[in-house]
């Protein structure tokens, strides 16, 4: 017995209008990329991307500021887009090949090769290009500008989206910060001050930024002397400095859903699709083994990277083979002992898997050692793991599934299953920080806002209908729960350690001793 | 053989009776519905209508979790209950025998005898089967041209909200003058008054139904108000006018019953191993300045966490805390904690502390006792406050002065909102002034 699936709502006139702006601009793309000859390509990439942005701003302002500020989700689960219709099904495909020329076969989107011009859509975006760096484009210039865009002006429409809420606006406006200026102008300005510096977006950080230890990179940074050794001296302290002192005191959030670029994209372009991630018990499970196991592969594969170019004597470098694998492996011992220690009792039944997923590491990291020839980690090249990860994890799960499968996975499916630097901080999250959501007493109807709106597939309800905080790995604290929870329920908090994981049996509200005997048992 | 505990309802005082037994023991036990054949949120039924939910993501438990359990679910009616055989008898004609019997059958809409309360296009927003009338008559604003709702309380207003979600024009008839102020005070309701008109509902005030017209095929056609003779053409009619105990098919049985069935401090019925729980339950007196009847989320679900307990050994009185409520009244929300009442129905001693901000969608009221100066409750619009930090005020007693100059201990407002403690201790510092 299900309800019928009504009409999607009507959209007005006006946004009818915003959308065939929108399509037109679009429309200039798809001619360029059938190799339409625009004659003043600036002139015509500048109306494209204009009408784009000014479609979603129109549609964005007829759809929420001519109502009431409040929360907008009427017809979300009846819209073909946005419930896995046709549309969803249409714009899912479209995203996915998209992502698979882009990767695999740019020279599809008109990128010259063996120093040929650009033709089709990349040379569309050459004027671009030429002004902010002096060269011409390349899939990734076209690539980093759509994606910049789409922050940008679906940005802007969250912030009107969520009007009456501070929180969600001061993060959409960090996150369309720091994608035009770091991962976008900045790399940009830093090639045309050096234009031997690799491409570095400083916010991306190892292993998001699985590249970056990549030996091209290494020497491309280290030929460059105080700069090039600062920014890689940079990436390091990133990922194990900064990024654990913040995520102690503001959660993972502070990274995934403030400055992520993935985070910002699936944010703001991403919001309409939030809804569409799996609360199953089983998708959770699923969850934890492949972002673990994706983690496992980006340490082992970048310390067999390292390991491949690195000398077995200090001829090269100071850094050698033996000492890199000691390192590594007394850093990963003391991480393991020091969980054990203080979270040990925590953990229960995953320290066992935590336990085994550690020594799979240690042990790889030794075999690899001790049968490794300067071609071969345990008997498999090094450039093929590495090629492999690119592959698989860095274009195949982060891009074509990612983002092409938004509209059926919904929005952060990359985040929540495969991203091994949401997997350190979450793990941190779990354990040493002093973030949560804090459940307010016994105030929750078991509505499911929370859970339907969670793009990480937490079911929020489940602990709030038990007055239980949400403490999880995977929670990157968008606070959109909060956001629209009937109740005021929820309130994403930093507060201290003590007492973050409360769970009850029974809520606030009912009789004292039923709750000491209850809840103290 | 273990224990039968049969559970007729699953709503949220009967599921979490069966979750807590669970807990405490390996007792049998089947929970008996014939509304759903899932536990669902019936507080989420308006947002299946609106599209922010399908049906299912109002289940909170996933359907594998009730065999998990150990907990039995049936589907069916229950007809009468025999309580010297200890058997239920259902509609479909098989019959369940059990030890014990848990009553949480929940409340039905009320009719007071409206000519043409039972017409097609009438309906109340109680079952899911409400929830399927309305989206049959009610699917947008082409079939609905017009609806009329009779009733100006929390579920009236969802219904209206629900309505305006699909842009079709919403009549909405209140008996008091003002909206709901048998509970709230007039400052919080004539605020709610103008943010319903605020969303373009026709907020009738003051105005009660006289009849219900019906078209020629028994349908709705139209509305007779009672207080002007007005006639308002309509195809959908909301009965939203409260609830009651939903208790017809106990009438014939040996079990007291009063409006609802008459339970102990225990939770307990006239008959041995009968209990009965939530809206469905009426105690012989109020606990606490409750009312004896509680058709509140909260309330039965804490009936089910106690009984639980009763159930299994540990026989123990149903003795509910600090009272405290919630609502979202279109995009107010409001909270309660404490006692705050209505000027309609508060005592001599209760003086109120009003506050509004001059955007007209966030006010409070602080109820004091104002021979003592002791904190009786607050309501709050708009504004999220801490439910543990006034319950920890409400035990400790604490006067009015102490909740005022600490309020912003109490906030509960997403980061970065603006914070409006001070303004409100200066107004209230003003108000001591003047008085």
């Amino acid at each position: 017995m299900s309800l019928a699936k009504p009409d999607a709502i009507d959209i007005t006139n006006k946004q009818k209008i915003a959308l065939a702006i929108g399509v037109i601009g679009l429309f200039i793309l798809t001619l360029a990329l059938f190799n339409t000859d625009f004659p003043n390509k600036g002139l015509f990439l500048t109306l494209s991307l204009g009408l784009i942005s000014g479609g979603i701003i129109i549609y964005s302002r007829e759809a929420y500021l001519t109502k009431l500020e409040g929360i907008k989700n009427d017809g979300v689960w009846f819209k073909s887009i946005s419930s896995r219709g046709i549309w969803g099904w249409i714009v899912g495909i479209i995203l996915t090949t998209f992502y698979i020329v882009l990767y695999f076969f740019p020279k599809y989107l008109g990128l010259g090769t063996d120093g040929a011009e650009n033709s089709g859509l990349i040379s569309l975006f050459d004027p671009l290009s030429q002004l902010l760096s002096g060269r011409n484009a390349s899939q990734w210039f076209v690539y980093g500008t759509l994606y910049t865009v789409a922050i940008l002006a679906f940005g802007y429409k969250f912030i009107l989206k969520y009007r009456h809420n501070r929180y969600q606006q001061v993060r959409t406006v960090s996150v369309m910060f720091f994608q035009l200026g770091f991962a976008f102008l900045i790399p940009e300005f830093m090639y045309v001050m050096n234009n031997s510096l690799p491409y570095y977006d400083l916010k991306s950080m190892w292993p998001l930024n699985y590249y970056i230890f990549d030996e091209w990179s290494v020497n491309g940074f280290l030929s460059n002397g105080n700069i090039g050794l600062a920014l890689i001296l940079f990436g390091i302290i990133s990922i194990f400095v900064i990024s654990p002192i913040l995520t102690y005191k503001y959660g993972k959030r502070w990274y995934c859903s403030w400055v992520c670029g993935c985070g910002g994209l699936a944010e703001t372009a991403g919001d309409s699709f939030r809804q569409l991630s799996s609360k199953k018990m089983s998708a959770w499970k699923l969850e934890r083994w492949l972002i673990h196991t994706v983690l496992v592969f980006s340490v082992v594969m970048t310390t067999a990277m390292i390991y491949t170019y690195l000398g077995y004597d200090k001829n090269d470098f100071w850094l050698t083979r033996g000492l890199f694998i000691a390192l590594v492996i007394g850093f990963l011992t003391l991480v393991f002992a020091g969980v054990m220690f203080f979270k040990g009792k925590e953990f229960g039944k995953d320290a066992k898997y935590g336990a085994i997923g550690f020594f799979v590491v240690i042990a790889a990291l030794l075999i690899m050692h001790f049968t490794g020839t300067t071609d071969n980690i345990f008997f498999i090249k090094g450039g093929t793991l590495r090629s492999a990860y690119g592959l698989y994890i860095g274009s195949i799960f982060s891009g074509v599934i990612g983002t092409g499968f938004y509209p059926i996975l919904g929005s952060r499916s990359w985040c929540r299953f495969g991203c091994p630097m949401a997997a350190i901080l979450g793990f941190q999250q779990r354990l040493f920080s002093k973030f949560r959501i804090t459940t307010n007493g016994g105030q929750c109807i078991s509505c499911g806002n929370c859970s339907n709106s969670c793009e990480m597939g937490i079911d929020v309800r489940a602990y709030a209908q038990k007055g239980e905080n949400i403490v999880r790995s995977s929670c990157v604290g968008c606070g959109i729960c909060s956001a629209v929870c009937p109740r005021g329920v929820l309130k994403l908090e930093n507060d201290t350690m003590e007492g973050r994981i409360n769970p009850t049996e029974i809520l606030l509200g009912n009789d004292v001793d039923l709750m000491d005997l209850v809840n103290k048992k | 053989m273990q224990e039968h505990i049969v559970i007729i309802g699953n709503g949220i005082s009967g599921v979490t009776a069966a979750r807590h037994i669970r807990k405490l023991s390996d007792k049998k036990i089947t929970i008996v519905s014939a509304e759903t054949e899932y536990f669902f949120s019936r507080t989420a039924l308006m947002y299946i209508y609106m599209g922010h939910m399908k049906f299912e993501h109002t289940q909170p438990y996933e359907n594998w979790f009730w065999e998990k359990n150990r907990i039995d679910l049936k589907k069916g009616y229950v007809n009468n209950i025999d309580t010297d055989a200890k058997t239920l008898h259902f509609a479909e004609g098989d019959s369940l025998k059990y030890d014990k019997l848990i009553i949480a059958t929940g409340s039905k809409p009320n009719k007071f005898g409206w000519p043409g309360q039972d017409l097609e296009g009438v309906m109340g927003m109680y079952h899911k089967q409400d929830l399927e009338n309305l989206e049959k008559h009610a699917p947008n604003k082409d079939v609905c041209k017009r609806a009329v709702i009779v009733g100006g309380g929390l579920i009236g207003i969802e219904l209206a909200e629900m309505l305006n979600s699909r842009s079709i024009p919403v009549t909405f008839l209140v008996r008091e003058d003002s909206f709901w102020n048998g509970v709230l005070p007039s400052g919080e309701s004539e605020m709610i008054n103008r943010h319903i008109k605020n969303h373009h509902i026709d907020l009738r005030l003051g105005m009660n139904l006289k009849e219900i017209k019906s078209d020629e095929n028994g349908k709705v056609k139209s509305i007779i108000i009672q207080e002007t003779g007005e006639e308002i053409e309509c195809d959908v009619v909301g009965l939203t006018a409260g609830v009651s105990p939903n208790i017809d098919f106990i009438k014939d049985s040996n079990i007291e019953t009063g409006r609802g069935v008459k339970v102990n401090r225990y939770l307990e019925t006239n008959i041995p191993d009968v209990y009965a729980i939530g809206d469905c339950a009426e105690q012989h007196e109020g606990i606490n300045g409750r009312r004896p009847i509680e058709a509140v989320w909260y309330t039965g679900r804490m009936m089910g966490e106690t009984l639980a307990q009763t159930v299994c050994g540990n026989r123990i009185q149903y003795n509910p805390g600090h009272w405290f409520n919630s609502a979202k009244f279109l995009d107010i929300e409001y909270q309660t904690y404490g006692w705050v009442f209505s000027e309609r129905s508060k005592q001599d001693y209760e003086k109120h502390f009003h506050w509004k901000h001059e955007d007209d969608t966030k006010c409070i009221t602080v109820a004091y006792n104002k021979d003592t100066n002791k904190f009786l409750g607050i309501n709050t619009f708009g504004i999220r406050m801490r439910h543990e930090t006034f319950d920890t005020w409400l035990t400790e007693n604490r006067d009015v002065d102490y909740v005022m100059n600490h309020l912003s201990e109490a906030n509960f407002d997403p980061e970065f909102y603006s914070h409006y403690e001070a303004e409100i201790l200066s107004a209230y510092n003003k108000q001591l002034q003047i008085a």
